[in-house]
This record gives structure tokens, sequence and C-alpha cells, in this order.
């Protein structure tokens, strides 16, 4: 494996089958797509905050959204839903499965490359393909899509109610699909038939553990997606009824469709969507369960108990769909069901947060920037996951379903998880990707001020929620009954654009460390597992001889021995 | 900064789950963040001494499998018994008010069956986005869509309902206290979505059958 | 790669900023004025209602407390207005008769205002090209659902009082219906035409076509609830015909 033609500039770097590189593509376009998500949130965030106050540069970047710099709703209503839609599918998703999950799984189980190096490039390429169909929906006539991230029909299913931005939407959410599939495919392949000599399951990074149950998921939900976005499309454009009923009348027409179930888009799309939620979650604790051991210098507590609950929420995960649909008009005895299965996957949730605090206790921390990230994803994640805990119980979700409560809570989880996560991950893995460290004073205060800044703009949602703030509402002061509000919006929108801003530093790190940053060896933070015995950066086929593995991942503080860590492949 | 006050019967039921779990859940809040940080103080490794080598405890990790799980349990039954009060359906008792609410984008049409009690006849009072309820009496409401999926969301009620076009749907409540309340559309239905704003009057037998009898009139 | 997404990204931001301005698509190069086309001869007449005209519905615009306290008394339903057998709000204009003349439309807009949450006019006609100032007066969410068969459609909102809104056509069509769907009760219909020579019945029915060229033409009278009439009218130059219609329920 080590012998390889030299590539040219195209082949290596544009078109390349290293799954080392194209991690880092995926790194690189979706950190632009969370730029461009941020910023779609951050016109959202002036809305909410100063209700149809003008922009008037804005007019030049969106004259029918913003005439006269005034945003209209219209507008609004693309904005959620591209800002929904791109930190979900080419942001959240990519960083995680895409770039995390290309760049570790074979580094992490000793294997040169993927399983299929080929179908790999492919799965990349077919992502920015996938971002320019949505994206491309805000130069057509009528705008972008404009009916929510979860694009419920029959408003997202009509011509009448949504314009040629929706058709592009669900098609390149399709694409986005095939490239999940294909990603997917390599990642099971890659662990189940290239790991290492002497790499059991059992002494698999809880990350991998994390990419391969997250794998198996997008395997097992994506083709259900496409499905309905491929139902979706048929209904917008050759007149089928999937999920349009009969007898609906729009604008004093009655529509010729019949037979359609509205809701049977629900529960095909949350089919995905839910398990999507667990696709953006569980590689970020499997970061965060890597990392934590690392800096506390001690063996993760439970490793089985981690590892397990990991599985346990991929497959329970496939059970709890129904729960974003106990108002939906489904038969309420479903409710209960789905109200159960949702309470069980707190279980295995809970399981993990504990024994990370386990893993903690009595170690002997070092509080260094990954380190602080995944602290602060524990943190922010247990929010969102208690808060889940009101969402799942029915007579209470009947008053906090689609308020505020539901947006903060997803922020909690995805971006006080899922984010934390990744910039745990990124802060992490950075030295090994580009073989120089971040500067950890930035790194720190970028973390300080980000989770400041995250808890102003996210926590104050509850409140909204408790008041029965509806999400998606362009102007809250449409109700006297919201109107109190108006001082606590308008300091969340400062915060939020505070908490853009402190991702400039970020950005300034990444990039200047790219090419300034100080040398990292092969294992700059003294870990454990099989990249951190290669090269910073690794080289084509990673390693210079097949490692053999000897022992797990989190050997740290050994007895008896003069280092703290002990290397997979380290003999006694 | 907490709920509206509530005036429906289950308002009360629906308040008093949500206080447990904030109970139970900011129980777990306090405890975990409060390790997080007292570990992080704690062990941080000032004097480089050495972690413990530590690979679990059986017995540790059963207790907070098995604690939370109990707890869920015991969440669950509670909720099921005040969903089972909310949603199960209920004969339609002589004293019972019926209503249908018929949502389109971007209002909401409701009309009362008149003194015949049967829908569709020439004595039903309609109005747009006005609904008004007895207090003290038990009102079925009806609630259909016209075209895309809006959602009836009354919060001193306590009561949501998405209005499903080709999915009749309702629900039972029974006002508990007069006054004025917003409904609100809780489901994204287009661009007037933001203000699919109906007003929710609930007042006295007396007032509400003058209500109906001037709404008849100025038809 | 990093050079392709940065490429791929600053496409995308310059493409939003290029994108030209959909609403100032208009008609240009009105500025000649229809020379030798106009004439001097005109058709007036009066439109009537016979028979027991019913009773305006009264709107029920307790749905939106900005529009209720806009009217003092219940505002009335206007899709048939008769006044002592005067019936407004009828469209009438030059049907046929007209071929092989073509008419640049007026740079000045046609205003349709939302005022009380009624459509301020009820029923108007337009040209080809001719811009359309739509404005809103009331201190509410008014959207203007706008749903042609011929020309694009369009459904825009107006959140805000004194917001204005330019559009126009590209294709004669008769009978476009205006709707805002936040009040359901709203409705105006406009008439997209090739030529200037229409007019609208005003509370007495009466309307005039003027400067038309001296010829032979179909007129229609067009109600949105009585249907349509025709008449077939032939003026000399500088002469006024009188024409007029009579519609029963």
């Amino acid at each position: 494996m080590s012998e390889h033609k030299r590539l040219g500039f195209v082949r290596k770097y544009i078109f390349s089958t290293d799954h080392k590189i194209i991690g880092i593509q995926f790194l690189f376009s979706s950190l632009i797509f969370m730029a461009f998500g941020g910023l779609l949130a951050m016109l959202m965030r002036w809305q909410l905050g100063w209700p149809g106050a003008a922009l008037p540069w804005m007019e030049k970047v969106a004259p029918a959204g913003m005439p006269g710099g005034v945003m209209v709703p219209e507008y609004y209503n693309m904005l959620f839903t591209m800002h929904g839609s791109v930190m979900i599918f080419f942001g959240v998703i990519p960083i995680l499965a895409g770039a995390f999950g290309n760049y570790l799984i074979p580094l992490k189980v000793g294997a040169p490359d993927m399983a299929f190096p080929r179908l790999n490039m492919l799965s990349y390429w077919l992502f920015p393909i996938a971002a320019a169909t949505v994206l491309a929906g805000f130069f057509v006539e009528g705008g972008a899509a404009a009916s929510g991230w979860t694009a419920y029909p029959p408003l997202s299913g009509l011509k009448e109610t949504m314009g040629p931005g929706q058709t592009l939407w669900a098609a390149g959410v399709v694409v986005l699909g095939f490239s999940s599939i294909l990603g997917a495919v390599n990642y099971v392949a890659t662990v189940i038939n290239h790991r290492a000599p002497g790499m059991s399951f059992h002494r698999l990074p809880i990350s991998i553990w994390a990419l391969f149950t997250t794998a198996v998921l997008t395997l097992l939900a994506t083709p259900v997606l496409a499905a309905a976005m491929i139902l979706l499309l048929l209904d917008r454009s050759l007149g089928t009824s999937f999920f349009l009923p009969a007898g609906m009348i729009v604008d004093g027409n009655l529509l010729p469709h019949a037979g359609g179930q509205a809701i049977l888009w629900q529960h095909l799309f949350w089919f995905y969507s839910h398990p999507a939620v667990y696709i953006m979650i569980l590689p970020a604790m499997g970061f965060v369960s890597d990392i934590l051991p690392t800096f506390s210098r001690k063996p993760i507590f439970g490793y089985h108990a981690i590892a397990y609950s990991a599985v346990a929420i991929g497959a329970v995960g496939f059970l709890v769909w129904a729960h974003h649909m106990f108002q939906s008009g489904m038969n309420p005895t479903l409710g209960t069901t789905f109200m159960i299965s949702t309470m069980v996957v707190a279980v295995p949730t809970g399981v993990k947060v504990f024994s990370w605090l386990g893993t903690l206790w009595r170690g002997s921390i070092r509080l260094t920037t990954p380190m602080l990230h995944a602290l602060g994803f524990i943190s922010m994640f247990i929010i969102g996951g208690l808060t889940g805990i009101f969402l799942a119980s029915t007579p209470v979700d009947m008053y906090f379903h689609d308020t505020y409560f539901v947006v903060g809570h997803i922020h909690y989880v995805l971006f006080g998880g899922s984010l934390f996560g990744a910039f745990a991950g990124i802060t992490f893995w950075f030295p090994k990707m580009f073989g120089r460290r971040m500067n950890e004073p930035w790194g720190k205060i970028h973390f300080w001020l980000t989770f400041l800044f995250f808890n102003c703009v996210m926590f104050p949602m509850f409140s909204l929620g408790l008041g029965g703030m509806p999400r998606r509402i362009y102007d809250y002061t449409q109700y006297p009954g919201l109107v109190h509000f108006a001082g606590l919006n308008r300091m969340m929108s400062m915060a939020a654009f505070c908490l853009m801003a402190s991702q400039l530093l970020f950005a300034f790190n990444f990039l200047y460390s790219l090419f300034r940053g100080k040398k990292a060896g092969e294992n700059p933070w003294e870990a454990t597992t099989l990249e951190w015995e290669t090269p910073s950066p690794p080289p084509h086929g990673n390693f210079a001889k097949t490692p053999v593995v000897l022992r797990g991942p989190y050997e740290f503080s050994v007895p008896g021995r003069e280092r703290d860590w002990q290397l997979q492949t380290e003999e006694d | 900064m907490l709920l509206p006050e509530g005036a429906s019967t289950i308002a009360p039921e629906v308040d008093r789950l949500f206080w447990i779990i904030l109970w139970i859940t900011g129980f777990f809040f306090f405890l975990v963040q409060g390790c997080l940080l007292l570990f992080v103080l704690k062990y941080h490794s000032r004097g480089g001494q050495k972690a413990a080598y530590v690979h679990g405890n059986a017995m540790v990790e059963v207790v907070w499998t098995v604690v939370p799980a109990v707890i869920l349990l015991l969440l669950t039954v509670a909720s099921q018994k005040v969903w089972a009060q909310i949603r199960s359906p209920r004969p339609i008792t002589p004293g019972m008010i019926q209503v249908e609410v018929l949502a389109e984008q971007f209002a909401w049409n409701v009309r009362y069956p008149g003194p015949d009690g049967q829908f569709d006849t020439s004595d039903d009072i309609t109005t747009i986005n006005q609904l008004h309820l007895p207090v003290g009496r038990p009102a079925l409401v009806r609630i259909r869509s016209k075209d895309v999926i809006h959602s009836f969301f009354v919060p001193q009620f306590r009561i949501k309902q998405d209005a499903v076009p080709g999915l009749p749907t309702q629900v039972w409540l029974e006002p508990t206290k007069a006054g004025e309340y917003e409904l609100r559309c809780a489901e994204l239905c287009g661009l007037g979505h933001y203000r699919m704003r109906g007003y929710v009057t609930t007042e006295p037998e007396e007032q509400f059958q003058k209500w109906l009898t001037e709404t008849k009139a100025n038809e | 790669m990093r050079h392709f997404t940065v490429r791929l990204f600053a496409a995308v931001v310059f493409l939003s900023l290029v994108t030209c301005h959909p609403s100032r698509a208009m008609a240009a190069g009105t500025a000649v004025e229809a020379k030798g086309a106009a004439g001097t001869a005109a058709i007036s007449g009066k439109v009537t209602f016979s028979g027991s005209a019913p009773a305006r519905e009264k709107i029920k615009m307790a749905a939106d407390p900005v529009c209720l306290a806009q009217h003092k008394e219940a505002a009335l339903s206007e899709d048939l207005v008769a006044n002592n057998g005067a019936l407004q709000n009828v469209f009438v204009y030059v049907k046929d008769g007209l071929a092989g003349k073509t008419f640049p439309p007026p740079t000045t807009p046609v205003v349709i205002d939302q005022q009380g949450c009624q459509y301020h006019p009820h029923v108007f006609g337009i040209q080809v090209g001719q811009p359309l100032e739509i404005l809103n007066s009331d201190a509410t969410l008014h959207n203007i659902n706008v749903q042609p068969k011929e020309n694009k459609r369009f459904n825009i909102a107006q959140p805000m009082k004194g917001m204005k809104t330019r559009k126009s056509f590209d294709k004669p069509e008769m009978a476009v219906p205006f709707k805002c769907n936040v009040h359901p009760w709203m409705g105006a219909y406009g008439h997209v035409l090739d030529h200037p020579f229409f007019g609208v019945t005003a509370e007495d029915g009466s309307f005039t076509l003027k400067n038309l060229p001296a010829g032979t033409y179909t007129v229609e009278a067009w109600h949105e609830k009585l249907g349509a009439q025709t008449q077939s009218v032939t003026v000399a130059d500088g002469e006024t015909k009188q024409v007029s219609f009579s519609f029963k329920k």
C-alpha cells in the first residue's frame, strides 16, 4: 500500500479517492454551509428582534424578499426553511458523518483506506450537487422552498401553495440521500471488514461504535426519506395524490386530487428524520467519549455500557418517530405507544451521561480546547435531553408542540450537542488532519464566547415556549398576548449576532493555524488510539505497516507504567 | 415567564404533569451540572496527580440505568392517565355544545349548529375567527381544514390539535373561566401563518346565547 | 478542493447580488403616445339592473379588529351593487373591432388600494404592460393572491401599512381574480386588455369609453355575478354614441 504513483493536483485534492482528503473536503464544505445557514438565522433574528425594521442594503441581495429592506413573510418562511435544511442536511450531518466518519474510520480501525474509495468520492461529489440544487431555489420564481425543513404537504405538495423552489428542494434532498447512503455503505463495510488484526469490536474506540451505528441508521432510514421525497415530487409534478386528500379547496378552486393522506408524509418523513437526530448526535457523543478519557487521563467509565447504549439508542431510535405527531390527528392510542418508546430511549442516553461523569471522576483533567468543547457538549446536551422529556409526555407536548420550546430543545440538541461535539472534534483532530496545532488561548476564548452567547440565545426560547409562542412566525407582535416578549426577543437577537461574530474567531484560528500553527507531532494529546501512531498528517495508505492491536482504546494511567498512556499497539 | 393562566378543565392536569416533570428534570439538571462542575474543579490536573485506573462499576451502572428507567415509567403512566382523559372519544350528551372549526389559509371559519343541534341546516350560525364558548359547559370542537395543515392552539385551554385536510379531528374541552383568549395557528400554513389568529371568548351561558342570537341576526 | 468550494460560494453570493428586481420588470418605451391609433369618438351609457336588488350581505369584519375599527357601520359586500336600478361595478370595454391597431401602455400605474379590508377599486381595467401599483393602507396583513390563467401568478404579502408593490401583466386576460387569504371576503377583478378603451360603471351605472377611433365595435358589459352582454356599436369621428345594458338576476 505504500507504493503509490504521484498524482496530479486534481486527482490528489479534488477528485481524490483518499478517505482523508474526502473527509477534509466534507469538513470545508460543511463549515461553509454552516456559516451560510448561520447568516440566514441572523436575518431571522433581525426580523424577530425588530419586526418590520428595514435593512436597506438587503434589498440588493434579496429584492423580492426584502423590498426596501423590509422583510416580507414569505421570505421569512424561506429563511427558516433554508436555515433548517442547510444546517441539518448540509452542515451537521456532513460534518459529523461525512467529515469525521471519512477521516477517522480507516485510521481508527487500522485500515489503509475505505472499503470502496471510488464510491466514497462519488458520495462527496453528490453533496455539492445536492446543495446547489436546494439553494438554486433562491433564484427561481417564487423563491426558495418555504414550507419548513419538515415540508409538510399539502403545503409543500401543491403547485398552488409552493413554487418551483420546493421541487428543487425535494430533488436536492433525494440527491443528498444518495450521498449519505453511499457514505454509510462504506462505513459499514470498512468497520466490518477492514479492522486491523487484533481490533475486535470490543477494542473499537467509542467514536467508531457511534459512527458505525450512525451508518447503519443512515442505511436503513435514508431510503425511506428518498422514497417520500420522490412521492412528493410526483404529487407536485405529475398530479398524483400520495399525500393529497380529496376535497381540498385552494383559492376557491376545488383541486382534482383524491385518495391521499396528508399525515402519511409525516410518518415517512419522521421515520427518517427522527433517526436523523441520532445520526446528528451519536457521532458527537462518540467524539466526546474519545476526548473525555484522553483529557481525564483515565479509562472511559463503563466502556460496554457506552458502546451498547449507542446501539440501543440507534435501535430504539427507529421506534419513536411518531412522537413528532402526537397532535397530528393520528390515533391517540398510537400516541401512547410512541410515548413509551420515547421514554425508553431516554434511558441509554442517561447511561451515557452518567458514564461520562464517571470518567471525569478521579481523573486528572486537562482543560484543553477540545476538552472544554466536550464538557460544553455534556452540559448543553443534558438540557436538550431533559427538555425532551417534556415533549415525550403526550399531554405536556400538547401544549409545547410547535412552540419555541421545541425550537429551544432542538437547538440544545443540535447546536449545544452536535455542534459543540463538532468543535470538540475539529479542535481535537485538527493536528492530525493538518499536522499543525490550533491556537489554544484563541480556542478557549472562542469556546467561552460561544457557550455564553449560545445560552443567551437559546435558553429564553423555553420561556417563549412556556408563553405559548408558536414557532415559524414572522411577526409575533401580531399576537397581543406575545407582545411582552419584545425585550426578550431583542436580547436574544443581540446575543445571536454576538454568537455569529464569535465564530469569526474560530474561522480565523482555523485558517491561521492551517498555515502558521505550531507543528504537531504524531501524538500531541498523548492519546491512545491508532490514528495517533501515524505521522500528522498521515501519508496515503495511513500506516507504514499494518498495526496489530493488543488492547482496548482508553488505557490511561495504567498502574506501574511511567507514561500515563498506552497505545493500542504498544507492547507491555 | 411561566405558563399562562389555565382556563379549561384539563389545564390543571397538564400543568400538574408539567410541574412534576420540571421538578424531576430540574433535579437531574442540577445533579449532573453540579457533578460536572465539581469534578472539573476537584480533579483538574494542577499538581500532576495521577488519575485512577478504573474501568467501571457494575453496581453503579445498574443503578443509573434502573433508577431513571423507573422514573420514566412512572412519568409514562401519569401522562397516559391525563392523555386518555383528554383524547378518548366521549359520547355526545345533550348538554354538550358542538362547534365546527374549519381552517383555511388564513382564517378560522367557525360554525354552530343553531337551535336544531344539526349542522348543514339553515339555522347554522357562522363566523370568521370568532369562537365563543360558554363557561362550565362541555364543548366538542370538530376541526377540519379546507386546504393545508393548520393547528388549533389555545394556550389557556392547553389544547392543540392539527387541522388536517381529509382527516377530521375533534377535541373536547370545558372552559372554566370567562375571558378573552387568542387562537394561534401552530402549524406552518403559508405566508399568512404568523397572524392566522382567532379570538376566543368564554362567557356565561346567557351572554353566549345572546351573542349567538345577535350573530345570527347580523347575517 | 478548497478552491472549488470557495468559488462555488462566491458564485452563489454573486448570483444573489445580481439577480434582477422582478417587480421592476415593467414595460419600457411607453413614451410614444398612441398617435393615429386614438381618435375622437366616444361611447357612453348606463347599465341598469331590473327587478329588486337583493340586500347586500354584511361582511363579518369581526374576524380582524383592525378591519372592524375602520367601519362605523357594517361594511357590505360588493359583488352585486345596484342603487335605484343602476348597476355599479360593471366592466364595459371594446371586445372586438380594434384588430391590427396597437396601443402602447401608459406609464402611469393603475392603483389598487387595500383599505378598510376591501379593495378599491373592486373592478378595474389595465393595459398589457401597464404598471399596477398595489397599496396597503391598512395596519394589518394583506396578501395579494392573484391567480390568472394566462398571465404569471403571484401571491405576495404586505404585512405593514403603506407598503407598495408594483406588478404588471404580459397578456390580455379577462377577470383576473384578486384575493386576500387573510380576509376571505376580500375580492377584486382585474381585466387586462391590449387597448385603453374600457371603463367601470359608477354608482349611477354610467360609463364612458373615450378617444375611440371611428369604427364598428363589439362592446361588452361584464358583471362578476350576472355574466356578460354584448352590443355592436358604430361611431364616427367626434361622435358620442349612447349605449345601455340591462341585467337581471
